[in-house]
């Protein structure tokens, strides 16, 4: 959807221009300013502001594979927090009962994740996109019920504990260094799909969800496909779970049911579909979200609103109501999502006095 | 073997299950009718049984007049939810539709915790009786009338299909939409329609299973179930998703026998349904009576 954006007069006369990473050097260089920007973040921010940033790019990871399923390939998933919180849960297991370095471990348990995933995908990639959410709401459910009874793996109602991260004998403690590791990750992350989506299999997962039927009469292998992109979006999942383990040190299946699910697609609906970038923003404005839903009834406290509303007590379900209606908003009025959004505004400065 | 507990719990399961088999047809329903797979029919469940619980608690309506005031206010409800969030989405990719359901059964859910609280409320007496002896077993009076009531609205929607004119046009309209317009058909008053019909016969159910077990948002759950019983009986068969109900009704009390008699895992009475999902998924997609998609360009 992204390359549908680019202005009038920037020609690609080749296709290695066609495919670069980054459309335009100033992009790249922005991108670069970016991650140099983030990486001195810790230097300048509290304790608060780095746990923002850390919950961004963990979650930010699991919604980009998220959005390589329903992005990129037009399929859905209403189990991608068990499948995070498998790959925490696993992560937490390797690292605490088998010995293995939490650097390992990570990575590992992504590996472990798309295996699981592709146990409940396999038998509904093969068919349309609602097979796949409905294969994927019972993974959600079956997927909770072993957490909650498999108590060699997951600890069953006691919490599992997870070992810290470190690397060559340096244990990264605390939100300020614990941060680096989470950047490296979104990093490698995020060019990684960028980079996928320029070969030919990311191709054809576009193909296949523009249109899979011309994109079968080509030649790609629809099953193939389809089960590909479900067997990454659990992979991102298990690694964004990984990295939630060793950074809370104690994974509990509380929490993780279905309105987590609905919260990571959130995260790429709202951030635009098929848009790497846009799901860093997504993520970033559904973890924000209730911080700023916090912020103004702390502000509203006291006042009339507060009291015919009852507010305080109340303030998760207006969260809950206004994810939800956020998320119809978007759907029907801006489908494209954030990321859109973004181009507009930089279209409209590039195009300053003639906006049209 | 406990030969009693297991008579028991299956004609606990027919009943659970034919309650099942009447969400899934109306869930069967909406998605014959509109193509729209409705992840928020548990909440239709929902509002309605708390709109009637509200009327007799707040209001001192008494039943015989709460039930049809609820089902009036569920047929327009539905007929509201069409028209604002499924209208727009007439012509979306079906992932696009399938998100708005799951973002509304959020907010719906939320929003009846935000006004009626998070507790389970129990509802008020509507028999006099506890229990009747039916062959020599005891049974709760409220689980014969479910059974009654969830009878009569198959029938009753088995009726409709067949002989009404409305049902009629429904059915042409499921089956192309292009011709039903070309025959006079609205399509758009048939969308309606379907979601009004859905709601309302949500909303009946609803009310059942909160006479039976209390009112509270763990009703939603009876939405979740109607996937496994509609992929069961065929994602577009009204009869398949009857029987499917029916089926996962009983596997699910077969199940908690089993487990309480001989495997003691625990909790096996709410997930075997989802097993059951994913094996069917693997041998048979399109479940007992669905029609095999054939794709034309």
């Amino acid at each position: 959807m992204a390359s549908s954006l680019i202005p009038a007069g920037d020609f690609r006369t080749s296709y290695a221009v066609d495919t670069t990473i980054f459309p335009t050097v100033t992009s790249r260089n922005f991108a670069i300013a970016g991650v140099v920007l983030c990486a001195l973040a810790p230097f300048a921010l509290n304790d608060y502001w780095m746990s923002m940033l850390i919950a961004i790019g963990i979650y930010g990871i699991a919604a980009l594979g998220l959005n390589v399923l329903l992005g990129f390939t037009g399929q859905i998933s209403i189990g991608h927090a068990a499948f995070f919180l498998f790959g925490a849960f696993t992560s937490a297991y390797l690292s605490s009962k088998m010995g293995v370095p939490a650097f390992f471990a990570i990575p590992l348990s992504g590996l472990v994740t798309a295996l699981v995933g592709l146990i409940f995908g396999l038998p509904a990639a093969r068919l349309k996109g609602l097979y796949l959410a409905i294969a994927t709401l019972a993974a959600q459910y079956i997927l909770l019920d072993f957490f909650a009874r498999a108590e060699w793996f997951s600890g069953g109602s006691v919490p599992a504990s997870a070992e810290p991260f470190s690397i060559f004998g340096y244990t990264f403690t605390g939100d300020h260094q614990y941060f680096y590791v989470v950047l490296a990750y979104v990093v490698v992350s995020f060019l990684l799909v960028t980079n996928m989506m320029r070969t030919r299999d990311g191709r054809a997962l576009i193909a296949v969800r523009d249109h899979y039927l011309s994109a079968e009469i080509m030649g790609i292998n629809l099953t193939y496909y389809r089960t590909l992109s479900f067997g990454i979006a659990a992979f991102f999942a298990g690694i964004g779970g990984a990295l939630y383990a060793h950074y809370q040190l104690v994974v509990s299946y509380e929490g993780f049911g279905i309105e987590r699910s609905v919260l990571f697609l959130a995260m790429v609906i709202i951030g635009g579909l098929g848009s790497v970038m846009g799901t860093l923003m997504g993520t970033a404005f559904v973890v924000l979200l209730p911080e700023a839903m916090e912020w103004l009834s702390a502000a509203l406290r006291g006042g009339v609103i507060d009291q015919t509303l009852g507010l305080k007590n109340n303030i998760t379900f207006v969260r809950e109501i206004a994810i939800g209606v956020i998320i119809i908003a978007f759907l029907v009025f801006e489908p494209d999502g954030l990321a859109h959004r973004w181009h507009q505004i930089k279209a409209y400065w590039k195009f300053y006095p003639f906006s049209h | 073997m406990n030969t009693q507990l297991l008579i028991q719990l299956l004609v606990n399961g027919l009943v659970v299950g034919t309650l099942y088999g009447v969400v899934a047809m109306s869930f069967v329903l909406i998605y014959k009718a509109t193509q729209v797979v409705n992840f928020a029919q548990g909440e239709l469940l929902l509002v309605g049984a708390w709109v009637c619980w509200a009327l007799m608690i707040k209001y001192q309506v008494p039943f015989y007049l709460a039930m049809p005031i609820t089902m009036v206010f569920m047929f327009i409800f539905g007929i509201l939810v069409q028209l604002v969030f499924m209208r727009p989405m007439i012509g979306e990719p079906i992932i696009s539709v399938i998100m708005v359901t799951i973002a509304l059964s959020t907010v719906l859910q939320a929003a009846m915790k935000w006004i009626f609280g998070v507790n389970p409320q129990p509802f008020p007496q509507v028999f006099a009786s506890q229990s009747v002896d039916v062959l020599g077993l005891q049974i709760q009076t409220v689980y014969v009338m479910s059974l009654i009531v969830s009878v009569a609205m198959i029938a009753g929607m088995a009726w409709f299909f067949q002989s009404s004119k409305h049902g009629l046009a429904m059915r042409a309209t499921a089956f192309d939409q292009q011709v039903a317009q070309s025959l006079g058909i609205s399509v758009k008053s048939v969308f309606a329609m379907s979601w009004a019909i859905s709601a309302t016969v949500s909303a009946v159910a609803g009310v059942v299973v909160a006479v039976v077990n209390g009112v509270s948002s763990g009703l939603s759950i009876y939405g979740i179930k109607v996937f496994p019983a509609t992929i069961l009986g065929g994602l577009d068969s009204i009869g398949g998703a009857v029987l499917g109900g029916i089926i996962i009704g009983l596997l699910e009390n077969f199940a908690q026998f089993i487990d309480g008699e001989y495997l003691h895992w625990g909790n096996l009475y709410e997930v075997a349904p989802f097993y059951v999902l994913i094996i069917i998924l693997m041998i048979k997609p399109y479940g007992l009576f669905g029609t095999k998609d054939i794709e034309r360009v």
